[in-house]
């Protein structure tokens, strides 16, 4: 059962020197921004505020510094993220290309890709969004329709992209596809391509979230074209490369941390005499995230030490977003939602906010039944 | 890991494989102590695991000695290794002559009394749930301010636990204790510090008793037919047993952090952390556990209940999860809200002692 253990956590006193950077930048920038508005989270988007971070180097923190990085380790990346999310910093127009878009270039793009892509993002000024679900291809990601047929000097690529985030606001996306085969083919014929979203022939439509956001997008794809140049990795390649990403995508801090402005909220809401009872769902809380945290850093050092922590990332996720979605319940049974008491006005509107929100965090990334599936099947049960 | 913590893991799964198949461990839930077993972990040097050689011991690193307490978590332990190293430890630390034989150790309660008459001290009254008192060779008492080792013949067995369950006993003290008998703390030692070195000692043995559970469960369900196939091939078995395997990762990632925290001076938050989420993964995941066996393993003879009725009890010892989130909720909101997130990361980081 070693699938189900997490090595200790790295700990160092560079980053924890770092953490305190980080505190001082944020406590500055975000000093303005009320609670009702850090509650976003990494849905937060402010370009402005993605510049400075990039100023600050990071943006690309463990890339090489040929392409814009900054080499520095894994786990200082993992204190700058967690900080930030911890925050509620508006991350959103960086976030997508640090964590998978640029890893994902750095291990499969073509020299010319990285070269072009990877200093504008460690820069702050690329953004990408990530093409992978479809109209009918959600957690069935290996039904993907969207085609990108081979023709002399490139790829001529029709199809329906839904839920992409940011789409919107992002320059690239990493398009996740068919070059050849159908669907009765499955993961076979899938290729990855990076497409500027300028591309004639590329029709971005917002879809809005139940409480009035912009932040998905279905993007239309009719006869684009691209050249040969825009492969990344290997044709045909496409569902390993994808799965790669995965370890990146479902383990960091953002997949338990969603609701930390909530909790923070809270413990102010109870105020200086939090009763017995606050105090043990306080101190709960507390402990889940503690553990998550251990967990989340577990993977981070499995990554750097090359080892595959498909699972253990899984088992993050999954805790994670239980735990996520549980802070509204466990604040609205401490403090009267509905209370028109002036101290408790920007409590209620996080309280609110993020039980808005809470559904998302089951779904996005791997839904929680696929995420147990996936547990089973490591576990020898399928 | 290196050789000889290797070796000494190899050494201890062997020694509970030969020595304590499951008749051993349901004989001693009925009360009866597998001597044989017991000398050869004695003879293997374990119950000093804790020690460092000058004490004793054999100098291992805490962290290699504590998965020795995860191992007895996974086997259910029909012998207490690991309130022996424990009581051990603490004799070592306050100076008192280390003792052969099974030992356990007892956090003063509110129907004990103890008052100083010179230099000696009378200790009356009772204690509740000593696990494996009426089986140990001795015993010590750690009050608020001392520590005494109370000979086995003054310890008066009130009452045992019902068959089944772990050996546990209320047990009736009337003692006037000599200076010989008695140690006053050491350093940051305190009846606190001892709390929670039994709390990390139940930590780990959750996460190793639910580790095996997840095994039995995940072996049971692949094993069980019903409606022509493996009731494990139904998703909705699946989706709840891989509930459980998160649980009990989330208590082994509870394990390590509290693991990391042993020592003289305890970092309490972070006991508290992995003592309360361990016994919330023991309660969802025992739950699991038996609703995947169905009524099979609601069966004295089927032995489920060796590791789940082991969990509902360590859950309890030592602080449960309503006394240890209690503790850490007051330290979570003494800072005010806007030092939460510090104090979360602080409890989570161990940094290394060199400053590199």
């Amino acid at each position: 059962m070693n699938q189900l253990r997490f090595p200790s956590p790295p700990a160092s006193v560079a980053a924890e020197r770092l953490r305190s950077e980080v505190r001082e930048f944020l406590a500055n920038s975000l000093k303005d921004v009320p609670a009702r508005i850090r509650a976003k989270s990494w849905n937060g988007f402010d370009a402005e505020f993605t510049r400075k971070v990039a100023e600050r180097g990071w943006i690309g923190m463990t890339w090489p510094r040929r392409y814009g990085g900054h080499e520095r380790t894994a786990l200082e990346r993992y204190t700058v993220l967690e900080e930030m999310l911890a925050a509620g910093a508006p991350v959103a127009a960086h976030w997508i290309a640090d964590r998978q878009t640029g890893p994902l270039l750095l291990k499969y793009g073509t020299e010319a890709q990285k070269q072009a892509i990877l200093p504008r993002i460690a820069a702050g000024e690329a953004y990408a969004c990530i093409g992978m679900s479809e109209p009918g291809s959600g957690s069935d990601l290996a039904a993907v329709r969207t085609r990108a047929e081979p023709v002399a000097d490139g790829f001529l690529i029709n199809g329906t992209k839904l839920w992409t985030t940011y789409a919107h606001r992002a320059q690239h996306m990493i398009l996740f596809c068919r070059t050849s085969g159908s669907t009765q083919d499955r993961q076979a014929g899938t290729s990855q391509l990076l497409v500027d979203l300028s591309t004639p022939g590329i029709h971005i439509n917002p879809v809005i979230d139940l409480q009035g956001e912009h932040h998905f997008n279905e993007v239309v794809f009719d006869n684009v074209h691209v050249g040969l140049g825009a492969l990344v990795g290997e044709m045909g390649n496409g569902w390993q490369q994808v799965i790669s990403e995965l370890g990146y995508e479902r383990s960091g801090p953002e997949r338990f941390l969603s609701s930390m402005v909530l909790l923070i909220e809270l413990v102010r809401a109870l105020g200086d005499n939090p009763s017995p009872a606050a105090c043990i769902a306080v101190g709960r809380l507390s402990s889940h995230v503690i553990v998550l945290r251990q967990m989340s850093l577990g993977v981070a050092r499995m990554l750097e030490s090359g080892e595959d922590p498909a699972m253990q990332a899984t088992l993050v996720k999954d805790l994670g977003a239980v735990f996520e979605q549980e802070i509204s319940e466990v604040a609205r049974s401490l403090i009267d939602a509905d209370s028109d008491l002036p101290a408790l006005t920007e409590f209620c509107r996080v309280l609110h906010y993020t039980t808005m929100v809470a559904p998302s965090f089951s779904l996005r990334g791997g839904t929680r039944e696929i995420l147990r599936g996936i547990i089973a099947r490591g576990i020898g049960l399928r | 890991m290196n050789s000889m913590d290797d070796m000494l893991t190899d050494t201890t799964l062997r020694l509970f494989d030969t020595e304590f198949p499951d008749e051993v461990v349901r004989s001693s839930r009925a009360g009866q102590f597998p001597q044989q077993g017991w000398t050869a972990l004695e003879e293997a040097g374990l119950p000093l695991g804790l020690l460092s050689e000058a004490e004793g011991g054999f100098g291992l690193a805490t962290i290699d000695a504590l998965a020795l307490v995860r191992i007895c978590g996974a086997h259910a332990s029909p012998v207490p290794l690991v309130e022996t190293m424990v009581t051990n430890w603490l004799r070592a630390r306050v100076g008192l002559p280390l003792i052969p034989g099974p030992a356990t150790f007892a956090l003063l309660g509110p129907s004990l009394v103890t008052e100083a008459r010179g230099r000696d001290r009378v200790v009356r009254g009772e204690l509740h749930n000593v696990p494996w008192a009426e089986h140990s060779a001795s015993l010590v008492v750690v009050g608020r301010d001392f520590v005494v080792e109370v000979p086995r013949q003054e310890i008066r067995i009130l009452s045992s636990s019902q068959p089944g369950s772990l050996p546990r006993n209320t047990i009736g003290l009337d003692i006037t204790l000599s200076g010989d008998h008695l140690r006053a703390f050491p350093g940051s030692l305190d009846l606190d510090t001892v709390r929670c070195a039994g709390a990390v000692m139940r930590t780990l043995e959750m996460a190793g008793a639910l580790e095996q559970i997840v095994a039995m469960t995940v072996a049971y369900a692949g094993d069980r037919i019903q409606f022509g196939r493996p009731i494990g091939k139904q998703q909705a078995v699946q989706q709840q047993i891989a509930v459980l395997a998160s649980q009990a990762a989330a208590a082994n990632a509870a394990a390590t952090l509290a693991a990391g925290a042993f020592g003289d001076s305890y970092h309490m938050e972070a006991v508290a952390v992995g003592k309360s989420r361990a016994g919330e993964a023991a309660s969802v995941g025992a739950a699991i556990a038996h609703q995947v066996h169905g009524a099979i393993g609601f069966t004295r003879d089927y032995r489920l209940h060796f590791f789940t009725r082991a969990l509902w009890t360590w859950r309890d010892e030592y602080g449960s999860e309503r006394y240890w989130n209690e503790f850490l909720g007051q330290r979570a909101c003494a800072g005010g809200a806007d030092q939460l997130w510090s104090f979360i990361t602080r409890v989570g980081t161990q940094l290394p002692s060199e400053s590199t």
